[in-house]
C-alpha cells in the first residue's frame, strides 16, 4: 500500500463500506478539529463512539464516552486515531485486540506511524494515515467544493439533494385562498355555460 | 469511475461543475443572492463556527463562485482556491495572511506596473515592505532574504514585457529562505505554465486577463498549492495560530492543506470585503471552458505577429519570447512549450513619438489598458500603465519610452497584420 498517496476509490470504499467508527483523542470542545469531524460523521450517519479517558462520564452529541477500545463492548467497523504520530502504536495493538478485528485504522490529519501501519496491514486491516475521513467525505461527495475545494472529481450526473435542508417539503404557506387564477375561471366558465 | 486523471481541456470544461441538484440545469445557475438560509440554529452555528461546509453569505462565498474556484484549482493542480474581486484584491488577501507591519516580501522587478505600485505605496501603508529583485539575476533574490523576509513573488510570464520567468530556480531560494512562492500566472494562465509543477506554493491571477478571456469582467483568484507547512516555525500565526475570532481554531490544524485558502477566505474575504459577484463569476466561468482554444490561438497569432514586425524596417526590436533568437527562447521552452502568450513588446526606430503614432495609427487593434481579450490590444506603457514608475524603473520593468506593448487576440492573423502594416506606412 502506498501512503503517500491514496486512490479515491480506496478511500470511498472505506468511507462506503463502514458503520460504526470509534474516534480516538475525540474532543467535547466544540473548536478542535476531533469535535468537527465527529459531528461531520454523525450528521453523515455513521454510528460514532467517542473514545477518551479523560471524558468518561459525559457524553459528545449524545454518546458517551468510554476509556478505551476494549470498553467498547461491541464490533466497531474503523477507528479512527485523533493522537500525534508518537502516540499511534498503543492505540493499534489494543485495536488488534478487538474480536472481531475493525476492519479500518485511519489516522488523522498529520498523523502518521508506519510500523504502526504495517503491523495493522499484517492483521489484515485496511490503513489510511495523515488525512481527515471528513474531508474525503466532503470531497468525495463534493459538499467539500461549497469552499472552493479541489474535488479532484468530475460529474455529468445530477447530484442527490445536497442536504436535507433542501428537501420540498409539503409544508408551505399558500397564498390567495390556494386556488389559482385558471381553477377560478374554469369553475365561473362551467357555471356560465350551464 | 477509476483513478483516471482527465486532461486539461476536460477539466476546462467540467471541473467543479456538475447538473444543478435542484433543478437539473446542465450550465451553472447564477446564485445571485446574498444570503443563504440554514436548516436550523444548530446548522447556521455549525457554518459560522466553520463546522460545517456551505453557504452564508455572498461576501465569504457564493455556489457560482465556488465552481469557478474549484475549476481553477483543478486546472492549476492546487488543493483550493478562492476567487476575489479583482487580481488586486487577490494580491492583498494574500499578503494579509502572511505579512504583519514590519515583515519584508521579495518581489521582481519585472511586474505589471499596478502591482509595483500597490506593493511600493498602497503596502507602505500598511507597514510592509519590498525588497525588489531581478529575475534575468536569480542571484539578486538571494541577496535579498532577510529574517523578516515572509514571502516571495514573481510573474511566470511578466507583463508588458512578456519575458519569462525561471520558477524552479526562485522556488529554490524561497525554499532554503522557509518561505512561499507566489506566481502571478495571469499572462500565462494554466494551459501555457502550471507553476505549482514548478515549485510555486501559492498562484494568483487576475481573471480579468485571459482566464475570462472576453473583456467583460474584472476578477482574481488565489490557488493554494497545498505545499505549505504554515506552522513550522511561528512565522505564519493566522494559519498556525489559534484565531480568536473563531473561538480558537488553529486553521492549519483544522484543515490540512487547503488551510491557506481557507484563511484567505474566513480571515481575509469575510473581513477585507472583496468579493466577487456571482455574474461575474459566470461569465468568466464560461470563458474558462474555451481558455485551451483560445490561448492555441492568441500564441499562434502572437507568433506570427512578432515575425512580421521583426522584419519590418521600422521594428527595432522584438521582444517575444516564442522568437528563435529571443533572450526568454529558452526558458520559454522549458516552462511554456505549447506556447510564449500573447503579450509582449517591440520597439520602433522612431522612438516615443513613432510609437504614439502607431498608436493612433491602427484601426483594428484597440487603444486600451488591458490584456487577454479576445479582440486585439495596443497600448504605450510608458505613457499609461508604467507612468507613475520613474524612469530608471520603467526602463526596469520592460516598459522604457519606446516600447510598444500588444495583447494579440484570436482575430484573423492576416487582418492584424494589414493593420499593422497600414498604421506604420501612414
Ligand atoms: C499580471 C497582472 N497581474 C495583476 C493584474 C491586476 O489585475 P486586476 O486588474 O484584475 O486587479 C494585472 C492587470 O493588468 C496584470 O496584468
Amino acid at each position: 500500500m502506498n501512503h503517500d498517496a491514496y486512490g479515491d476509490d480506496y478511500i470511498r470504499e472505506i468511507l462506503h463500506g463502514v458503520k460504526s467508527i470509534a474516534m480516538v483523542g475525540a474532543s467535547p470542545v466544540n473548536v478542535r478539529p476531533s469535535y468537527f469531524a465527529f459531528k461531520y460523521l454523525a450528521q453523515r450517519g455513521y454510528d460514532m463512539i467517542p473514545v477518551n479517558p479523560g471524558h468518561v462520564g459525559k457524553s459528545l452529541l449524545g454518546k458517551p464516552f468510554v476509556a478505551s477500545l476494549l470498553d467498547i463492548g461491541r464490533p466497531v467497523d474503523m477507528i479512527d486515531i485523533f493522537r500525534s504520530s508518537s502516540h499511534i502504536m498503543p492505540v493499534v495493538d489494543e485495536a488488534l485486540k478487538l474480536m472481531p478485528l475493525p476492519k479500518v485504522i485511519w489516522m488523522q490529519l498529520g498523523a502518521r506511524d508506519d510500523a504502526a501501519a504495517a503491523k495493522a496491514e499484517a492483521a489484515g486491516l485496511k490503513v489510511v494515515m495523515n488525512r481527515c475521513p471528513k474531508i474525503e467525505y466532503g470531497r468525495l461527495s463534493s459538499e467539500i467544493s461549497w469552499m472552493g475545494v479541489n474535488s479532484r472529481t468530475i460529474s455529468a450526473k445530477r447530484a442527490p439533494m445536497p442536504t436535507r435542508g433542501m428537501q420540498l417539503s409539503l409544508n408551505r404557506m399558500s397564498v390567495g385562498g390556494g386556488e389559482t387564477g385558471a381553477s377560478d375561471r374554469a369553475a365561473k366558465n362551467k357555471s356560465d355555460s350551464a | 469511475m477509476t483513478d483516471r486523471l482527465p486532461g486539461f481541456s476536460t477539466l476546462a470544461v467540467h471541473a467543479g461543475a456538475h447538473p444543478d441538484p435542484t433543478t437539473g440545469a446542465r450550465a451553472t445557475p447564477i446564485y445571485q443572492t446574498t444570503s443563504f438560509v440554514f436548516n436550523d440554529a444548530d446548522h447556521a452555528a455549525s457554518l459560522f463556527g466553520l463546522q460545517a461546509f456551505g453557504n452564508i453569505y455572498t461576501r465569504i462565498g457564493n455556489p457560482t463562485q465556488a465552481v469557478l474556484e474549484e475549476r481553477v484549482a483543478a486546472l492549476e493542480g492546487g488543493t483550493a482556491a478562492l476567487a476575489v474581486a479583482s487580481g488586486h484584491a487577490a494580491q492583498v488577501v494574500v499578503f494579509q495572511q502572511l505579512l504583519r507591519p514590519g515583515d519584508e516580501i521579495i518581489a521582481a522587478r519585472k511586474l505589471y506596473g499596478g502591482s509595483i505600485n500597490q506593493f511600493t505605496h498602497a503596502f507602505k501603508s500598511f507597514g510592509w515592505n519590498v525588497m525588489w529583485a531581478d529575475p534575468d539575476e536569480i542571484e539578486s533574490f538571494e541577496r535579498a532574504v532577510t529574517p523578516h523576509t515572509k514571502a516571495i513573488f514573481i510573474e511566470s510570464i511578466a507583463n508588458p514585457s512578456g519575458s519569462i520567468t525561471d520558477i524552479e530556480a526562485i522556488s529554490a531560494v524561497a525554499r532554503k529562505a522557509g518561505v512561499p512562492l507566489i506566481v502571478d500566472n495571469t499572462l500565462a494562465t494554466p494551459y501555457l505554465i502550471r507553476p505549482i509543477d514548478h515549485g510555486a506554493d501559492i498562484v494568483v491571477h487576475s481573471l480579468t486577463k485571459f482566464l475570462g478571456g472576453h473583456g467583460n469582467s474584472i476578477g482574481g483568484i488565489i490557488v493554494d498549492a497545498g505545499t505549505f507547512d504554515w506552522s513550522k516555525d511561528n512565522k505564519y500565526p493566522m494559519l498556525s495560530e489559534p484565531r480568536p475570532e473563531y473561538h480558537g481554531i488553529k486553521l492549519q490544524e483544522t484543515f490540512g492543506n487547503f488551510a491557506f485558502a481557507i484563511a484567505c477566505r474566513v480571515l481575509g474575504l469575510r473581513d477585507l470585503g472583496p468579493a466577487i459577484s456571482p455574474f461575474n463569476a459566470f461569465l468568466i466561468l464560461t470563458g474558462i471552458e474555451t481558455l485551451p482554444l483560445r490561448m492555441q490561438k492568441h500564441c499562434e497569432n502572437a507568433k506570427a505577429v512578432a515575425e512580421w514586425l521583426l522584419a519590418h524596417p521600422a521594428v527595432a526590436a522584438v521582444n517575444y519570447a516564442g522568437l528563435s533568437g529571443d533572450k526568454y527562447n529558452n526558458l520559454a521552452r522549458k516552462y511554456a512549450p505549447k506556447g510564449a502568450g500573447a503579450v509582449f513588446t517591440f520597439s520602433l526606430k522612431g522612438g516615443y513619438d513613432a510609437g504614439v503614432k502607431l498608436v493612433s495609427n491602427l484601426k483594428l487593434f484597440s487603444h486600451l489598458a488591458n490584456v487577454g481579450d479576445t479582440r486585439s490590444l495596443v497600448i504605450h506603457p510608458a505613457s499609461t500603465t508604467h507612468s507613475q514608475l520613474d524612469d530608471a524603473a520603467k526602463a526596469k520593468s520592460g516598459a522604457g519610452p519606446d516600447v510598444v506593448r500588444l495583447s494579440v487576440g484570436i482575430e484573423d492573423k492576416d487582418d492584424l497584420i494589414a493593420d499593422l502594416e497600414q498604421a506604420l506606412s501612414a
